[in-house]
Parts: C-alpha cells; structure tokens; sequence
C-alpha cells in the first residue's frame, strides 16, 4: 500500500488532499491531517467549518471524492469491519433505540464488538449513575451522553473518536468525557480524536491540534508548536487613535483610543520598532491562549 | 495534592503544574518523601493531557524538587536544592508588594511600614514565648 507521507506510518488517521462538495458548496477544501498513535488531537472550527464531514470520512460513511482517507492503514469504505471494530465513536446527538433498557443496550452493543468488555462496561455503568432498567428513550441528554460514552468506549477502541461531545451538556457530563479521552490515552496509548468548539477543553487534553475554517485546514500540529508560533502584543499610544493602527502582516488588531491589541504569527522581532515608528509602546507581550489564536484566525476570513 | 489548571491566561499548562507543585513545597504542604501523584492519576484528576503531566515531572526533576526512584514512582527530594529559598522568597515577594501598594494607597511611607513590621514580629515572638 502506498502511503500518502513519510509521517503516515505511526499515524492512526492519515487524510490526504481530501475534498468534498456537496452540490455547488465545498464543505472540505484540500484536506490533510494526520493522528499520530497515542496523541490527543484536537479538531477545532466553528459551525459549518466542516468538522462533522471530516468525521464521517474518517469513519467511512462518506467515500472520498477526491484525496485519500486512512484509518490503521486502511480505507474506511472498503474495510468498514476492520475500522469500526477498532473505532469508539460519539456524535454530538448519540443515535440510540430509544425503546431499548439500559442492559438492553449494553448486550446489543457487545455483540458488535469482539473486544468488549464485560466488566469494564458494567464499571462504566455505576461510575455513570445509569440504572439498568431505564429505557433509553427516558434518560435525560446527559445521561443519553453517558450510555453514548459507554458503548464507545466498553471495547477499549484503538481510536476514540468524538464528534462535539460536549455539546449542550454540564460541567459535570463534560468532565467525564474528557477523562475518558484522557484516559484512553494514558491507558495503553490507546488515541483519541474530538472535535470541539469549546477551547478550554481542548487546550486542556490536547496535544495535536488542527484548525477548520471553511473548509480548509489553518493550522495543524502539536500544540505548543502553534501555541508558541503565535503573540499578542498590546500597544499603548501616546495619544488616543481615531482609526485603528495599520501594521503589515499581523493577524487581527482589536482595541480602542489609547491601547490595541495585536496579534501575530511569528515572534515578530521586528514589531517593537514598528510600535516604536508608530509613537506607541508594548506594554504586554505574551503567548495567547488558543481561543484568542482562534478568534484572530476567524477573524482574518470572515469579510 | 491541590492543583488548579486555568486555561485562558496563555501559561502553558505544564508550567502551571510546576509552580504550583514548587509553592506546594516551598510552603511545605508537600514534604521531602512524598509520593507524587503517577502520572495516569493526575492526568485524570486534572483533566489534561498526560504528556503534559510527563513534561511538568521531567521539569521538577531537572529542578530536584522531585526525583525518580526506579520502579516505584516519583517522590519530593530529601535535599533541599538551593532554589527552594528562592521560591520562597517569590511567594514573599508577591505578598510585600501587595502592602507596598496598599500602604501607598494610605499613603504610609516605607520608614512606617517596616517599622510596623518589626514591632509585629516583636509581638508575635513575645506570644510564641508566652505559649
């Protein structure tokens, strides 16, 4: 088998050059990503950025139109047995019989998955607080999250794949699906993909990341990488400015009368003489947290 | 063992982990010998990545606030490296110029501040006696 790049061998999911139309829309332009085994990756983007159709390549529900998708090596398509037996998949709203019980679910599950663990998944169920008798059509959205969680991780999938599973739900239902993402990976190095809108989260479990911004992928790669690519200087102008600063090649600029604030890609070594031309000094120079890097990089497509 | 992760300041969050874990020792809430967390737990515990937990580790140790004993786990070391003292004084450092600014805010100069400080030492020393 031909592989898409040298990196691809240890990753988990390699996407290359992929594309996707649906009608006259491009939802993916020119995707390529790769999951290295054993990382948390992180896939960030707003509404319609096309996250969840990246997701559905990966898992196979979609045929790539053009570029090429791997999961373990292998085309999701044409081997959806050997990919979704090692795959533990969450959406955003988990499709479940909802006139299954909750016992009903768990046996139905297991026999999907060969490697499904029996006391695991019953761990699982009184760690969750999900009562065996309950029909599913009952439980709360929370609750509906956490058999969703269970049944995706009860055969300790290879991959963990979340599509925004923390959509809509509380702090206390979001904690528990990151430390199943956290550990999913210090078990075993197993690996873990999840696509979110809530930054925090993701700069907190998260060591690769890979932004979607209609369509096209902004950056990706390991965190701190690109954390350590981006600045955020503030000036403070002797005098109040009427119209916003013009600095070449900077990322976004927000503020107002005296004190901007300027994001850049880079270290920037040349911005304090730029500031200093402009009568303006730094006052703040510091790594930004990624959800200000992904405010400026939205900010710089959107017209 | 008490940590809180903020994740919206930009400070990386290993280095969160190794300041706190510094204070936690240099305040002495933590005490040569202890077992530090291994790394599965703390990773759940806090909620992030557990290579961020290797990286905060590796960092004390090259530090030698902690060690690494083969096999068993990772303990706060029995010597105390001489940048302790340092860690204490930071800790100090951020209490002092809270009173240096509120004292000028009263407007209390710096001859009156130590002044006072010296006479609540001289109190406090005269009630440890009096225990």
């Amino acid at each position: 088998m031909k592989l898409p790049s040298p990196s691809s061998a240890e990753a988990v999911v390699a996407i290359t050059d992929l594309s996707r139309r649906f009608g006259a829309k491009t939802v993916l332009n020119d995707v390529s990503l790769y999951v290295p085994r054993g990382s948390v990756f992180g896939l960030v983007g707003e509404n319609g950025a096309g996250k969840t159709t990246l997701i559905k390549h990966i898992l196979g529900l979609l045929q790539a139109e053009t570029g090429t998708v791997r999961v373990f090596n292998l085309d999701p398509v044409a081997n959806p047995v050997a990919v979704l037996g090692n795959v533990g998949y969450l959406s955003e709203q988990p499709d479940l019989p909802g006139w299954m019980r909750v016992e009903e679910l768990l046996r139905y599950a297991q026999a999907f998955y060969p490697n499904w663990d029996k006391v695991y998944a019953e761990k699982l169920r009184a760690q969750f607080g999900l009562d065996p008798a309950q029909r599913l059509s009952t439980l709360s959205k929370g609750q509906t999250a956490k058999a969703g969680l269970l049944v995706a991780q009860a055969h300790r999938p290879n991959l963990l794949l979340l599509d925004e599973p923390s959509s809509g739900l509380d702090p206390i239902v979001r904690h528990d699906i990151l430390q199943a993402v956290v550990r999913t990976v210090a078990d075993e190095g197993r690996t873990a993909f999840f696509s979110s809108h809530l930054l925090e989260e993701i700069e907190r479990v998260s060591d690769q990341i890979a932004m979607l911004h209609h369509g096209r992928i902004v950056f990706c790669g390991s965190l701190d990488e690109i954390k350590a690519r981006h600045r955020r200087f503030t000036l403070h102008f002797e005098t109040a400015q009427v119209k916003p600063p013009v600095i070449a090649g900077v990322l976004s600029l927000s503020g107002e009368g005296k004190e901007w604030t300027v994001m850049c890609n880079g270290t920037r070594t040349e911005l304090p003489s730029i500031a200093a031309g402009m009568g303006a000094r730094i006052i703040d120079d510091r790594v930004p947290s990624l959800n200000e890097i992904f405010v400026a990089h939205a900010g710089t497509f959107v017209s | 063992m008490q940590i809180r992760i903020v994740s919206d300041d930009g400070v990386p969050i290993y280095i969160q982990i190794v300041n706190q874990v510094k204070h936690l020792v240099a305040s002495g809430r933590l005490a040569p010998g202890d077992e530090m967390p291994s790394i599965r737990v703390l990773a759940a515990q806090l909620t992030v990545n557990p290579n961020t937990i290797v990286r905060a580790y590796l960092e004390l140790e090259q530090a030698g606030i902690v060690t690494k004993r083969n096999g068993t786990g990772t303990y706060v070391s029995e010597v105390r490296a001489p940048m302790l003292q340092r860690e204490k004084i930071k800790i100090l450092a951020s209490r002092a110029d809270a009173l240096l600014t509120e004292a000028r805010q009263l407007d209390v100069d710096l001859v009156e501040v130590i002044k006072l400080l010296r006479e609540r030492n001289a109190m406090m020393l005269e009630e440890e006696i009096g225990k």
